[in-house]
């Protein structure tokens, strides 16, 4: 599973500004941390805004700041936003075998799915500060 | 946040408001399968636990899980195959202490690891047993029709 570029520096973004709720964060340090310009990341910035997800802060510092709720606020609501995580275009019926790998197809999605609106922004968080499992053994 | 919930085991009393939480869940009442729930899991057998959160003789929440050797292929470990919060008091830490009550009491049976499986689009206790550090086992439910 491989999500855009845009979608990645979205999360990251969200969880960035998640993760210190009362502080506002420029796009040119979130830019700088994750490899990104600072023109790509407005654009993706600007779509978080729109989707009600961040919220531009005025004057001299400027700034984004979160304006969810990390708690109910979902990996799949972010994602969402750049793209979809499921069938793409409706398909025609088509061969037998071909009806066979989209239906496989479709459970990978629907795991996929599943999985990303069970983590809320506070779960990822978590799961980021839990220390890694030592290498050869199973978390 | 204070906590005046009490966890204890479940008893014959309690019976009555488990049915009524899982029914406001589940929309499906179930008396005899939590009698027979409260006869397996209520007693004495070490390894098989059904506890309740308790406030004021108010059932706030109920867990239920065991420790299971060797299924699937996978050494010992606890199963939590139920877990209801009552509707109204929710957000307030009850699901939370049940399940560290359970995995506690787990713990002292010598199990390193708690599983549970649940349907897919089951959201919002996904997102619980997430929250609780929760992730994918390495097992894949499989289901075919009869």
């Amino acid at each position: 599973m491989k999500l855009q570029k845009n979608t990645m520096l979205a999360l990251c973004g969200v969880l960035e500004f998640a993760a210190q709720p009362g502080r506002q964060l420029s796009a040119a340090e979130i830019a700088g941390k994750y490899g990104a310009s600072a023109h790509h990341l407005a654009k993706v910035l600007g779509r978080l805004r729109r989707a009600g997800l961040v919220k531009a802060a005025r004057g001299s510092g400027g700034g984004y700041r979160f304006s969810g709720n990390a708690k109910r606020v979902t990996l799949l609501d972010v994602i969402a936003v750049f793209e979809t995580v499921g069938p793409k275009v409706p398909r025609a019926p088509r061969r037998e075998l071909e009806r066979a790998v989209d239906q496989v197809l479709a459970e990978i999605d629907a795991t996929a799915r599943a999985t990303f609106s069970s983590i809320t922004l506070e779960t990822m968080l978590k799961i980021a500060r839990r220390p890694k499992a030592a290498p050869g053994r199973e978390s | 946040m204070i906590h005046l919930n009490k966890i204890r085991g479940a008893r014959r009393p309690d019976l009555a408001q488990v049915v009524e939480i899982d029914a406001r869940i589940t929309g499906l009442r179930k008396p005899a399968y939590w009698a027979g729930i409260l006869r397996r899991y209520g007693g004495r057998d070490p390894g098989r636990f059904f506890l309740v959160s308790v406030l004021e003789k108010e059932v706030q929440g109920y867990v239920v899980g065991e420790v299971r050797d060797w299924e699937f292929g996978s050494a010992p470990c606890g199963w939590v195959f139920g877990i209801g919060v009552r509707p109204e008091t929710r957000l307030r830490g009850t699901g939370t202490r049940l399940l560290e009550a359970i995995c506690a009491a787990l713990r002292r049976r010598g199990v390193q690891k708690v599983r549970t499986l649940l349907a897919r689009d089951n959201a919002l206790v996904l997102a619980f047993f997430r929250s609780q550090g929760m992730m994918a086992a390495p097992f894949i439910a499989l289901e075919r029709d009869l």
